[in-house]
């Protein structure tokens, strides 16, 4: 007999039907009315009449009755918090049954009728069970903890629950232990601020003991536990990995996933050279590979910490590419998780059988799993150069299949070759302008548009080809739109005799019928510029392109290493940060890598360690900026650009020439300076850089007037701090460059040598232009005096708060970090803003990013507030009087190539002398930074 | 931390049964999850893992059911689907076949389980059999006394109880090894692989403790016994069950445990070493489009002639649209199986050393069907008794209950096939 006759029950008066046999004598009865009831509310029945007559049944010596009640209980308490009340005496009464597990099961469903009246009635309850002789009574009462704390956090913490559970953690049994470390984790999880999972080398020890003796699960809470400890030192976080790395060997694949992340993340403590470094790499790639045997959705889960994994610590997989091979039969998303894999482990060593395998997919009939293929194709060979050649041939014989979206995938990245590799597979154009008639997709179409604009001068019919396209202009997409615009002006440039028609069909078509604003503002910019100086648009729009990266889709190294703090978990899935996708702040804490650390000086620097991996060992990954002005460059279709020196520069440099030459300094450069300041620890409250009038450079890149202020020299590297190493220094400038000046001075016993020095990435950009130069050894109590170089073409990252800047210095291979407090005066390039450009930008410029300031007590006029600003490289655009106030229209450009507009208003004779200043700027997060210059500049 | 709500939905997704554990998740928001499965396979994006604006679904699909676990954190991805996976064997040891017949037959005891798997989202205990010693088919009457909470439930020792008696004494070691193989069109072998299990079958009374000798090559090396006499393995990557001492086993290499009772497996391996495909297939697979398809298979042995491959399955893949059949072989049978478009040729038994062959011939329609179709592999089935390919070995099992009786184990080889593929040009 099976319970499906439960359900068959449909008649009218079913409710009152089963209302009269739930209050039936017979107990046999009963029980079936019961599960008849439990089978309607399975079904989605509403059943909530019924609520007190099963809430008279719960009394009864009867088990699997019971456990019905209670399973109804838990679906309608919420709807009844009144009658729920009638439950509360059963359920106390229950909790002191001489049979264990009706007491764990009272316990356990207490805390999940979520009724704010009753909560209070289970204390004394949960207390009794907190404290029962029977471990299962006791692990269940634990997670209730936890339960009633998601329900009242106040009441859990003001009847000492709390304490009660951490005491827990020291309890006898494995699985009370493994429950409290739960309830513990998810509790702090959502309250991060609380110390509540207080761990220290006595707390740690019991967790590792318990690891060997608890359940599956119970490891897997363990784990995650111990992933957010933070080892003291470089010992103790080994002597932690020696005690979990036996969980690599458990069957289940969760379990070994958390130990990896442990691993992982203390790993990062360990020192290189280290014989156990190693060590613990040879045993991570074994059961990282053996993930790939279990069911697919875990599978799937491991593929994508991998994938983490892989870019995070390369040498740990790089001989297993085979494993990695597609099957027939996996299904496609592990198919595609494995193709990323692939290529991200591709080497010189690997490549013939990457390629061959890679060819035989191109091939295969699913569509998004070919393309990813062909694509991946051109990405070995941009990543592995001397593939390059095999590479563009099995594209080109991929080509050759005429298959449509093959076709369109390869051209699409063959253009990314000719990019890589300049002037070497050019002979390939011919047979890609066969295939033009079968693109019809935007990004294939703008690709072969870019392949015959930068190689018209070798296309005999170029001007053909792209007249065919321009046909149709209006109705292809703006990719393509935008790309046929420029590749018609590198035409007319490089032929200018025979396509003088086209350029003017094409800028007309852009400027006057189109709607689209950027395609307007690009063909009228390169309208003015071939008008203006022809030579100036030569060099800017056929200027030599920055390279592009052989990586790409690379996680950017923050937040990788966040990531890694996250494997197993839906972050690692996502490869977002739990921020990302959680509701709200409540419950998201940034998790970031220990530092590394050798013990023997930690004890000397514990808190100084900079956050994050230690720098440059990573591989520089550029942040997409938005950055309108190397969209003129065409660089729009190309992957993220890598070497900071040299693509920053290059974008930057091209685009104002851009502007200068063909605009009349249409937007000017002013010289903005990034000041780092506090906000590190190793800041031990110097004195934060005297008043901000540094913040600008005073004299200029054009020297117009002196006075440049220095701001006196802090010192920013105590000795303590560093081994007996004292920094202080400042920041100067001298006609156009920036330095740092530095005085080390040696309060240690010994010589010092080997001074080096390091920059985090900042928001400025700001790197060193040359290294740390010290000649001689420097003897104790010697000091030296050293101006370095300073660059801002470094690679750029937004940190909070912007201004915030990381340096490390010191001897040989430990540096010690610190901030340097005194305010940098870094500045850029010159020039100011056209009027119309800056009328323009300040419409296009959202509403939501204006930001309103008050400058008090300022009594300058328009004049001398205009000049002040000047010297320090925040230009007047315009100037106008409204109703007795002045307003200036300025401009000025941040070193990091963020433009700012600014709309001052003077009221002359107010006197408050109040001045007011709107700011507009596509990155809406420096406005602060820059009200806050102008303040010490004006009353400077 | 984990799962906010687990549920059970028939294939068209609606709910049969479900259990809300953590209450921070609308369980109405299941609601989404058909839809965007289905909008999702369209788009070819189909992954295990969906999200509907705050709401995670993690699912898995047995049978003509799908079990969902619903999130709103970020929660421990890889345990959800362990859970989810574990859930199904509880289901299955219970109900022995899980479908929608079977869950809405037993929703009474699936309620009571999905109450004792997990709490609040954190998967307490799972074991089967210990479940059955507590949770019943048969209603629970107090009086007797019988539904104690078995102590095995918290113990350290949490897969075995105490007071298991057998009049005879017995251990079943089965070592199974599966061989992996991917082969390109060219016949070159990509990947070559050995997974090895070790399964028991336990029949001993008392609290046994057992140790299990292998010729592991790095416990010969520790040990010293290493040498030209003793022929060893190098396991690559070894998982155990949960019963084995891990600790123990990443200090000495000794296997020690005490071992639920029963079937269970106790550990697998995994062997990178390439080894000779133990059967190879040469393939010519020729289309004339309009008329025909020509298929010839050579199928050869390559392992000890002593040794004799049982239920050997070839299938072999052929054009959807194949008609008219033909076969001709020197041993064994060739059948036609329409549904998943291929021939297998089956023989019963096939000695090392021997080659084969198997001729088909197809007709094909005169008109071309308009899409594409992808080239599946030759997959090859095989049973090789008594043979390890890896030369793994059982050197002893130790038994020791404090009774002090006799017991004996008994050791039985196979290698088979796994997931053995020969890609067609």
């Amino acid at each position: 007999m099976t319970d499906s006759k439960y359900f068959t029950t449909t008649k009218k008066g079913e409710i009152f039907e089963l209302k009269a046999e739930l209050n039936s004598d017979k107990k046999e009865k009963k029980k079936e009315a019961v599960k008849k009831v439990i089978a309607s509310m399975t079904v989605g029945k509403d059943v909530s009449a019924l609520f007190p007559d099963v809430v008279n049944c719960m009394q009864t010596d009867n088990l699997e009755l019971k456990k019905l009640v209670y399973l109804y209980l838990m679906n309608y308490a919420k709807s009844q918090p009144d009658m729920a009340i009638m439950a509360v005496n059963t359920f106390v009464k229950d909790c002191e049954d001489p049979n264990p597990l009706i007491r764990a099961l009272a316990v356990r469903t207490m805390g999940c009728i979520r009724v704010d009246k009753i909560t209070e009635y289970l204390c004394e309850p949960l207390r009794k069970c907190l404290k029962d002789e029977d471990p299962y009574v006791r692990k269940t009462a634990a997670v209730c903890v936890a339960k009633l704390h998601d329900i009242n956090a106040q009441l859990v913490e003001d009847q000492g629950f709390l304490d009660t559970l951490k005491d827990l953690i020291s309890d006898s049994n494995p699985m009370v232990v493994a429950n409290a470390v739960a309830a513990l984790s998810e509790i702090a999880e959502s309250h991060p601020s609380s110390n509540l999972l207080d761990l220290n080398p006595q707390s740690i020890n019991k967790l590792l003991t318990a690891l060997n003796e608890c359940t599956e699960w119970g490891q897997i809470f363990i784990l995650d536990c111990l992933a957010n400890y933070m080892p003291k030192d470089d010992r103790e976080a080994q002597s932690i990995c020696e005690r979990v790395t036996p969980r690599l060997s458990h069957a289940n694949s969760a379990v070994v996933l958390s130990a990896v992340k442990v691993l992982m993340k203390f790993m990062e403590m360990l020192s290189k050279d280290l014989d156990y470094y190693g060590t613990l790499l040879k045993k991570l790639a074994p059961p990282l590979v053996t993930l790939l045997s279990a069911e697919p959705e875990l599978q799937y889960v491991a593929l994508r910490n991998i994938n983490l994994i892989v870019q995070k610590r390369p040498e740990i997989l790089k001989h297993e590419m085979k494993v990695f091979f597609v099957k027939y039969n996996d299904p496609i998303y592990v198919k595609l998780e494995k193709l990323d894999i692939m290529i991200r482990l591709a080497s010189q060593a690997n490549i013939a059988q990457v390629l061959a395998e890679l060819k035989e997919y191109a091939t295969e009939v699913d569509v998004d799993f070919v393309r990813k293929a062909v694509r991946a194709i051109g990405r070995c060979a941009i990543k592995v150069e001397q593939s390059a050649e095999r590479c563009v041939s099995t594209l080109l014989d991929l080509i050759q299949t005429k298959v449509n979206y093959v076709v369109q995938e390869a051209i699409v990245v063959i253009k990314d070759i000719f990019r890589k590799y300049p002037n070497k597979y050019e002979s390939v154009i011919a047979t890609l302008c066969e295939n033009l008639d079968s693109l019809d997709e935007p990004e294939a179409r703008a690709a072969m548009i870019w392949i015959v604009g930068e190689y018209a001068e070798r296309i005999d019919n170029a001007d053909e080809l792209l007249e065919s396209f321009l046909e149709g202009f209006h109705d292809e997409s703006t990719q393509v739109q935008l790309q046929l615009l420029t590749a018609i002006v590198k035409l007319f440039l490089k032929k200018p005799t025979e396509t003088q028609e086209l350029v003017q069909q094409v800028l007309s078509l852009a400027t006057q019928d189109s709607d689209n604003p950027d395609l307007r503002d690009r063909g009228y910019i390169y309208w003015r510029l071939l008008s203006t100086d022809p030579v100036a648009a030569k060099e800017v729009v056929l200027a030599e392109k920055p390279l592009i990266s052989e990586e790409t889709d690379l996680i950017e190294p923050t937040l990788l290493d966040e990531l890694i703090c996250y494997i197993g978990t839906l972050a690692s899935v996502y490869h977002k940060p739990p921020s990302a996708f959680v509701e709200g702040g409540r419950g998201v804490v940034h998790k970031s890598l220990p530092p590394r650390t050798a013990s023997s000086e930690s004890a000397e620097s514990p808190e100084t360690a900079p956050t994050g991996a230690p720098p440059g060992e990573q591989p520089d990954v550029i942040p997409a900026q938005g950055d309108l002005l190397g969209d003129l460059l065409n660089l729009d279709l190309g992957p993220p650009v890598s070497g900071p020196p040299l693509a920053t520069s290059s974008v930057q440099m091209g685009a104002v020439d851009l502007l200068g030459g063909g605009l009349d300094s249409l937007i000017g450069g002013t010289n903005f300076v990034a000041p780092p300041t506090a906000a590190v620890p190793a800041n031990l409250g110097a004195p934060i850089g005297s008043g901000l009038s540094d913040l600008f450079d005073l004299t200029s890149g054009v020297g117009t007037l002196s006075g440049s202020y220095v701001a006196p020299k802090a010192v920013w590297l105590p000795a303590m701090k560093a081994k007996g190493l004292e920094i202080s220094g400042t920041f100067t400038r001298q006609v156009g460059s920036i330095s740092m000046d530095l005085q080390l001075t040696n309060k240690a016993l010994q010589v010092m040598t080997d001074f080096a020095i390091q920059f985090n990435r900042n928001s400025f950009g700001l790197a060193p232009a040359a290294p740390l130069q010290v000649h001689a050894p420097l003897s104790p109590n010697q000091t030296v005096e050293i101006s370095l170089p300073l660059s801002t073409v470094g690679s750029v990252m937004k940190m909070e708060p912007l201004n915030n800047l990381q340096v490390g210095s010191g001897q040989g291979r430990h540096p010690s970090p610190y901030s340097p407090t005194s305010r940098a005066p870094l500045g850029s390039v010159e020039g100011r803003v056209y009027r119309q450009m800056f009328l323009a930008t300040w419409k296009d410029i959202p509403n939501e990013n204006e930001a309103q300031f008050q400058i008090r007590d300022c009594p300058l006029n328009a004049e001398a507030a205009s000049s002040k600003l000047q010297s320090s490289n925040i230009f007047t655009v315009a100037k106008r009087n409204v109703e007795g106030q002045d307003m200036l229209y300025q401009s000025l450009k941040l070193t990091n190539g963020i433009w700012v507009l600014a709309e001052l208003r003077i009221q002359p004779g107010n006197p408050s002398c109040t001045v007011r200043l709107s700011l507009k700027c596509r990155a809406p997060e420096v406005s602060q930074h820059v009200y806050q210059a102008y303040e010490t500049i004006l009353k400077n | 931390m984990s799962a906010s709500a687990v549920f059970i939905l028939d294939v068209k997704g609606k709910p049969l049964i479900s259990r809300n554990y953590k209450g921070d998740v609308a369980m109405s928001k299941i609601e989404h999850f058909m839809p965007l499965l289905v909008q999702r396979e369209e788009e070819g994006a189909l992954a295990p893992l969906l999200s509907h604006g705050q709401v995670h679904f993690l699912w898995i699909k047995h049978s003509n059911l799908y079990l969902v676990a619903t999130t709103s954190k970020n929660a421990n991805a890889s345990l959800v689907y362990s859970f989810l996976y574990k859930t199904i064997e509880v289901f299955c040891e219970y109900f022995k076949e899980l479908e929608e017949e079977s869950i809405r037959d037993n929703f009474v005891i699936v309620y009571e389980l999905l109450d004792e798997l997990m709490d609040f989202g954190f998967p307490q205990t799972t074991d089967s059999k210990i479940l059955q010693e507590y949770i019943t088919q048969q209603s629970n009457k107090l009086e007797t006394g019988k539904s104690r909470v078995p102590p095995t439930v918290t113990n350290a020792v949490s897969w075995r109880s105490e007071g298991i008696k057998y009049k005879k004494n017995e251990v079943f070691i089965d070592v199974i090894e599966s061989v992996n193989l991917l082969v390109n069109a060219n016949g070159s072998v990509l990947l070559s692989e050995i997974v090895g299990t070790i399964k028991l079958k336990v029949f001993l009374s008392g609290m046994p403790e057992l140790r299990l000798g292998l010729n592991d090559r790095v416990l010969f090396e520790l040990t010293g016994l290493s040498g030209s006499k003793n022929k060893s393995v190098e396991l690559e990557d070894v998982k155990f069950h949960q019963c084995v001492r891990l600790s123990r086993f990443d200090n000495d290499r000794t296997i020690s445990f005490i071992p639920p009772d029963g079937d269970f497996e106790l550990m697998s391996y995994r062997l990178s070493t390439q080894v000779k495909p133990l059967i190879w297939i040469e393939s010519v697979i020729e289309k004339f489009s309009h008329s025909r398809v020509e298929i010839m298979v050579k199928a050869k042995g390559q392992f000890k002639k002593q040794s004799v491959a049982n239920g050997v399955e070839i299938s072999v893949p052929v054009p959807s649209d194949a008609d008219s059949p033909r076969f001709k072989t020197s041993v064994g049978s060739a059948k036609y199986v329409p549904e998943k478009n291929v021939v297998i040729w089956s023989i019963k038994s096939f000695p090392g050393g021997k080659e084969y062959l198997m001729r088909a011939h197809f007709g094909l329609p005169s008109v071309e069907k308009e899409e594409v179709e992808g080239r599946p592999p030759i997959g090859v089935k095989f049973e090789i008794p008594y043979f390890t390919v890896s030369g793994i070995q059982v050197r002893y099992m130790k038994i020791i209950e404090k009774s002090g009786y006799q017991a004996l184990p008994w050791v039985r080889y196979i290698t088979q096939s796994g997931d053995y593929q020969l890609r067609t040009s």
